[in-house]
């Protein structure tokens, strides 16, 4: 038994320290970016606070939440997420079952599938899409946003496989029972799918929160940005010139606090939703990626 | 589960009604199908097909103005006057070396990260590594970009670090100086993937089977031999997969990661084709030249994908399909 051994044991201390530094590691940024959040301006801007707030008030949140081009951001970044992720989701739903039935009951299901494939590998690009959503007068609204990148292919491939494994005795039975394809898809291969079903949730609401460079491209009027893009342009460019704010204003936003806090907003919806999805994920993506 | 007795119980019943079934079109009605599948097939024609259709205007001088039907006929202009471009080569040199060193340090420590990991047989403490450590993957390079942009500023936290433990006496300029630029993208972009990039990794490891070292160990090998003669050969088929599939990815640098990082103090060494392509393509109203770029990268990275499965088709027997 090599447990035993003194070696593995030394060993074994030296690495259960290293998981945890690297675990720690992982984290470390986003708990220094709350300890400013939560500490006084004079000594954040200073550069005394390490992992803990010194002189903790919420002041920068309060400011924060004032903003009212930061909070008209978060509620288009949430409309946006719920948008793209409900159309993503119901699509490659749809289609995933659709490719999950064989080409001898499904003539047309390797057309398909090559007209899919084919997009995951060639696409026109920046500059031809744009053209493609001047044209259909789709700039400076929402659907620039959601609609381009809503078939997810890859993720619909996952969902096929997935639903590849699901036992055929199940929709035979309620076919037998009378249901169709959109009753047996809704009622019995759904409710089956769940993991994987929430492995795409998080990936997609992930990414469509998370987006920003998008709506760089497609919305010309910094009011109609979506949070990720806004505190792109604010904090990462440090570009006010969109936004002419007044002075007072300027001085609220450029504080390193406020900064923080703005940050940290930003992360929290993901923060929130990981955890509960995360546990799916690993099963989500190992199930479908299997193959009979 | 009422449903799958119900399922065994219809199998006898399905197995004798199969011809009629088949008559009444059920299995033949597929109709439904097509119309779950429309919505797919409409987006992606849309916003995939057309646009593709829009690539001819790397050989026009596109002007937004005329439109693609009535813009000059170029031929390859735009792909000389992008290799006769005088920093196209520097930029070229950046992605590939970026790029490179993320491919081969996105393999490695994942894959020992993984080992690591596998040692460890107490549940929770894995668990809770592994959701730590998955966790940078999920958050933008917008709100990392921030973090970092902070973090490593000549006051920031890692300097002030370096100088009071340390006893280093200059703050080092991370996102000011080309080198120290390049260590951070690389080094920020393990930090962000790694974990995740462990998910195919145990996996496989959960995959491998027991009664080898059942036999290494009547063998009497040690931890070590048993990780270097079963785990290792065990695993090399999906190293070599993942390797193989990332060579797609060479002129890749990470658009997201270095647009959220740099400044015109490291263009010469942190300049990639994409951030390249943004500022004199996009922002310049180079439209034509762009897409010529664009087209350009595609290239590469379809010629190095297909060599990619080839290679692990070859090596590993890996098929996608």
């Amino acid at each position: 038994m090599y447990q035993k051994t003194f070696g593995y044991r030394v060993f074994s201390v030296f690495n259960y320290l290293i998981l945890a530094l690297a675990g720690l590691l992982c984290i470390i940024p986003i708990i220094h970016i709350l300890a400013i959040s939560f500490s006084a301006s004079a000594p954040a801007n200073a550069h005394l606070v390490g992992m803990w707030p010194v002189d903790f008030n919420t002041e920068s949140y309060t400011k924060t939440m004032n903003n009212p081009n930061f909070l008209r951001a978060f509620w288009i970044s949430i409309g946006r997420t719920a948008l793209g992720a409900s159309i993503t989701l119901a699509v490659i739903t749809l289609g995933g079952y659709a490719l999950s039935k064989d080409t001898t009951v499904f003539k047309a299901r390797s057309r398909y599938a090559w007209y899919f494939v084919f997009t995951m590998w060639f696409s026109g690009g920046i500059v031809p899409l744009y053209i493609v959503i001047r044209n259909l007068h789709m700039m400076n609204t929402i659907w620039a946003l959601v609609l381009p990148g809503s078939v997810a292919v890859f993720n619909m491939i996952l969902l096929m496989n997935f639903f590849r494994a699901t036992p055929k005795e199940l929709e035979e039975a309620a076919f037998i029972d009378g249901a169709g394809h959109f009753s047996i898809l809704f009622r019995v291969y759904l409710p089956l799918a769940m993991p994987a079903i929430a492995t795409m949730s998080l990936f997609t609401i992930v990414g469509n929160w998370n987006a920003w460079f998008d709506a760089l491209l497609y919305i010309n009027d910094y009011r109609n940005y979506p949070l990720a893009t806004f505190l792109q342009t604010i904090i990462v460019q440090q570009d006010f010139s969109k936004l002419n704010p007044d002075v007072n204003e300027l001085k609220n936003i450029s504080q390193r606090t406020v900064k923080a806090a703005q940050i940290f907003i930003g992360m929290l919806p993901v923060l929130v939703v990981y955890p509960f999805l995360q546990r799916f994920f690993v099963k989500g993506i190992v199930l479908g990626a299997v193959k009979e | 589960m009422g449903t799958t007795t119900k399922a065994i119980a219809g199998n006898e019943v399905l197995r004798q009604e199969t011809d009629k079934s088949k008559s009444r079109g059920f299995l033949k009605r597929t109709w439904p199908l097509h119309i779950m599948l429309l919505p797919a097939v409409i987006l992606q024609f849309i916003f995939v097909y057309v646009p593709l259709g829009g690539l001819v205007i790397a050989f026009q001088d596109y002007k937004p103005y005329d439109g693609i039907f009535h813009s000059k006929w170029v031929g390859l202009e735009h792909f000389k006057f992008m290799f006769d471009y005088p920093d196209i080569k520097q930029v070229i040199t950046n992605t590939a070396l970026i790029a490179g060193l993320k491919i081969i340090c996105g393999i490695i420590v994942p894959f020992v990260f993984a080992l690591l990991l596998n040692e460890v047989n107490f549940n929770p403490f894995k668990r809770t590594v592994q959701t730590l450590v998955y966790l940078p993957y999920f958050i933008s390079w917008v709100f990392l970009g921030g973090i970092l942009n902070d973090m490593l500023a000549s006051d920031g936290i890692i300097n002030t670090v370096l100088h009071n433990w340390f006893g280093v006496k200059e703050s080092i300029l991370f996102l000011g100086d080309g080198n120290w630029f390049r260590f951070v993208v690389v080094l920020s972009d393990v930090w962000q993937q790694f974990g995740y990039g462990t998910i195919v990794y145990l996996a496989a490891l959960a995959g491998v089977n027991p009664s080898l070292y059942e036999a290494a160990e009547v063998d009497g090998a040690t931890r070590w031999k048993q990780t270097w003669h079963v785990t290792i050969p065990s695993l090399l088929p999906i190293v070599i997969v993942v390797g193989t599939l990332a060579l797609g990815n060479i002129l890749n640098a990470g658009f997201d990661q270095i647009f959220n990082l740099y400044n015109p103090l490291v263009y010469s060494k942190g300049d990639i084709i994409d951030t390249f392509v943004y500022r004199t393509g996009i922002l310049n109203g180079q439209y034509s030249l762009a897409t010529a770029v664009g087209i350009f990268k595609s290239l590469i990275g379809f010629v190095l994908i297909i060599v990619g499965y080839k290679l692990a088709q070859k090596y590993a027997d890996y098929k996608i399909f």
